[in-house]
């Protein structure tokens, strides 16, 4: 069902683009089961050939990049490799059997699965908040909204180095601060604390990627008819009334939107936390990508790393099509 | 129209074919070259070396663009082609060369231990066993960790030690008027001691990023186990020596003394002013455990680029009934490999990278601790000058262990090392995961 769409959205702008138009058009009527098949044939082949011209280049540099590793992978997962010489000490399932059974990678994968988790539950209310607080005409909403949205924009590890200085324990601006107004910092600091560490990194993802919910929400809610809100305000709404039963709602396909971007973000995450920990302290903030990298590049386990790499890759596939058939089942039915 | 359309997918189609080809083509390109050398060198005196190396920076630089310049001009044809990186993003462009079996320079570092056996075993390096063999003589103190089954693959230029640099002024201030060259433990924890009374954190050591905690443990190796019980356990994969659980007891013996840094978990080896050697560097720790790039690490990274006259360097502790000779060390060092399908010519370049002149001159710029004897008294740097005769003092220089067992066990070590810092493993658990880690390498 879901697997249609794609190809009659991808072919609709072809067909309704320049001169083609006309003729697709012309060709469809015709397409009966009366005379001039050959003609419906012909128009048919030149769709295609259309098809065939916009899709190929997108297509290869599909298969080279996305396709082709996704293939070597799974044949890497299969053997013992060092990454050198050939592939040839084949060992079945046992890469996979030792990840799922390695402490390291389970915590990871753990790991990921709170930051999914801790990353909408946060990022949700407050970016809401904040959007309904700036779609508010006020002084100084444009260089409000600016200021919520540069940490998006920064690049992730630029905004890494940053933090990782502002945290430093005794010496951080963080810590300065703190022991200024006379609270004690983290002896350890903040990201060499196990049981802080994942919380620090959760606090400035949620830093850095507030900004793209907010920005969503804000253009979502100029889809929001003004005349709901004129009506809602006659009939003697409270504003809090007006965002519980007009605003939130009509944001919907918005909000599900940027939950299933936030979901796949929070299961790559890798750069934030290569800059900031490495993974550690003792693997405290270890995500699957920094499992794979460290079996791999690191550690020439190509055959670790490729299985690693296949579980995490079925791992995001099943959560994206879960979301997709529970969640986002709604706005798909509304497109199609 | 439709005929239109059909030429413009047909262009699409070929860029897309051309697109492929090219991405291809890229290996074919690399192969090519090595071949052309090889090629040249069989038809006249013609050759050329393609020469990488890590000293892309300042006098270091300069220096060895005048070493290629030279041998140039001494052998009249060859050229060297040099390619000066920085340390990481040079062993990122090796690994991707070895793994893709081609685009190889001729003359490169190599680290020895398990990662060149890895690559002696591809059949990438050359055997320089008797086409270097004066050279092989000359610094043959040192080939033991370039050798693998009686053959020498790669010529050691440096050799160092690890072991404690520290700040001079602040063991004054703390009153440790006599620093002994070669401590024992309880002599160490005496400076621990004091430093922490003075209020100065005694200790930083870059944990987050693992091996210079794993350093610690190495050296508990090298004290408590026979030089020979090491070799014994690497050669046969079985670490139940008692030793190796006894290197563990010390080292949590030392974290149960809480000398180091705060945040020392998260803190990164060398890099920028919040790193171990940032905070040794700007006069936040008494001490810290590092090798023989320190003094130019820590010059980097204060503000007048100098080695700072304070810094001084002592060996590691010892300990009481230890198995291990005192004398032993632990360090590593750098040397120059050659790629089996290089041309002649970089053989006699590697050696003239040996030679007594270059070292010397290697030495003078305190590039490193040069092998060759006759360099060895050149270096100008006097702290580091002082690592030279516990070097050259009779006992044996075990090689870092991780790039001694390789980087697949090598690094499983290290993390388990890195975890008993945290206070999440036990010595048994080191010993235990290097077990399975080489036993999983087969």
């Amino acid at each position: 069902m879901t697997d249609d769409a794609p190809v009659t959205t991808a072919a609709s702008p072809v067909t309704s683009s320049g001169p083609a138009a006309g003729a697709t058009r012309e060709g469809r009527p015709a397409a009966g089961p009366s005379a001039g098949g050959r003609r419906a044939k012909r128009s048919q082949r030149r769709k295609y050939l259309e098809i065939a011209f916009f899709v190929t280049p997108a297509l290869a540099m599909l298969l080279l990049f996305v396709v082709w590793p996704v293939i070597t992978a799974v044949q890497m997962s299969v053997f013992r490799w060092n990454g050198r010489g050939p592939l040839v000490d084949f060992v079945g399932l046992a890469n996979y059997v030792s990840i799922l059974g390695n402490d390291v990678f389970v915590g990871s994968l753990v790991n990921n699965l709170i930051i999914v988790v801790t990353s909408i539950a946060i990022q949700l209310p407050l970016g809401l908040a904040i959007a309904l607080l700036l779609n508010r005409k006020m002084w100084g909403q444009g260089a409000l909204r600016t200021i919520i949205f540069v940490p998006y924009v920064l690049a992730e590890v630029v905004a890494g180095v940053i933090w990782f200085q502002l945290v430093q324990p005794q010496y951080g601006v963080i810590d300065t601060i703190l022991l200024a107004v006379g609270i004690e910092p983290p002896a350890q600091g903040w990201l060499g604390d196990m049981d802080l560490a994942l919380w620090t990194v959760v606090a400035i993802l949620t830093w850095k990627y507030l900004g793209l919910a907010v920005i969503l929400f804000l253009a979502g809610l100029q889809g929001v008819p003004e005349e709901l809100y004129e009506a809602a305000q006659l009939d003697g709404a409270s504003w809090w009334q007006v965002q519980r039963r007009i605003t939130i709602p009509l944001l919907g396909p918005t909000i599900r939107t940027w939950g299933f971007l936030s979901m796949i973000g929070s299961l790559q995450l890798f750069d934030m936390v290569w800059i900031l920990t490495k993974g550690g302290p003792a693997n405290a903030t270890s995500t699957m990508a920094v499992f794979l990298v460290n079996e791999g590049t690191r550690s020439n386990n190509f055959g670790i790393a490729g299985a690693a790499s296949v579980i995490l890759f079925l791992i995001a596939l099943v959560m994206a099509v879960l979301y997709q058939r529970l969640i986002l089942r709604r706005d798909a039915k509304g497109v199609a | 129209m439709t005929r239109k359309m059909r030429g413009a997918t047909a262009v699409a189609l070929g860029a897309t074919v051309a697109l492929l080809a090219g991405a291809c083509a890229g290996q074919g390109t690399a192969d090519q070259e090595t071949t052309d050398g090889e090629s040249t060198t069989a038809e006249g005196g013609d050759a050329t070396v393609e020469w990488w190396h890590n000293s892309n920076t300042g006098e270091g630089k300069e220096y060895y663009d005048q070493v290629a310049a030279d041998f140039e001009e001494a052998n009249p044809g060859v050229t060297v082609q040099v390619e000066a990186m920085q340390h990481e993003d040079m062993l990122t462009k090796l690994q991707a060369a070895m793994q893709a079996g081609s685009g190889i320079p001729d003359v490169f570092m190599s680290r020895g231990g398990g990662e060149l056996q890895n690559d002696v075993d591809a059949g990438l390096l050359r055997d320089l066993t008797e086409d270097a063999s004066d050279t092989v003589e000359t610094i043959s103190a040192f080939t033991g960790q370039y050798t693998v089954d009686d053959s020498v693959y790669a010529l050691p230029f440096s050799m160092g030690l690890v072991g404690f640099w520290y700040n001079k002024d602040l063991f004054e201030q703390a009153g440790i008027d006599d620093v002994s060259d070669s401590p024992t433990i309880d002599e160490f924890y005496g400076y621990i001691d004091q430093l922490k009374a003075a209020g100065v954190d005694p200790l930083s050591v870059g944990a987050g990023d693992k091996w210079p905690a794993a350093h610690y443990w190495y050296y508990g190796v090298v004290r408590e186990c026979e030089f020979e019980t090491v070799e014994a356990a690497i050669e046969s994969g079985d670490y139940s020596d008692e030793c190796f659980v006894k290197a563990g007891e010390d080292v949590q013996e030392i974290l149960a003394k809480e000398p180091f840094n705060p945040g020392f978990l998260a803190t990164g080896a060398q890099e920028g002013p919040t790193s171990a050697s940032g905070l040794l560097a700007s006069e936040r720790v008494g001490m810290e455990l590092a090798g023989h790039w320190e003094p130019g690490v820590v010059g980097g990274l204060r503000e007048d680029e100098k080695v700072p006259d304070w810094l001084g360097w002592f060996a590691f502790p010892t300990f009481e009934g230890q198995a291990g000779d005192p004398s032993d060390q632990m360090g590593g060092g750098d040397a120059w490999a050659v790629s089996n399908d290089a041309p002649d010519a970089a053989v006699d370049f590697a050696e003239y990278l040996l030679s007594d002149e270059v070292q010397t001159g290697f030495a003078e710029l305190d590039m490193g601790l040069p092998t060759n004897p006759a360099a060895t008294g050149s270096v100008a740097n006097e702290t580091l000058a002082q690592l030279i005769p516990v070097r050259d003092g009779g006992g044996e220089t075990q090689l870092y262990l991780d790039t001694r067992l390789g980087q697949s066990v090598g690094n499983a070590m290290n993390d388990e090392i890195a975890l008993m810092f945290a206070g999440e493993a036990t010595p048994q658990d080191i010993v235990a995961a290097i077990e399975e880690a080489a036993a999983a390498q087969g």
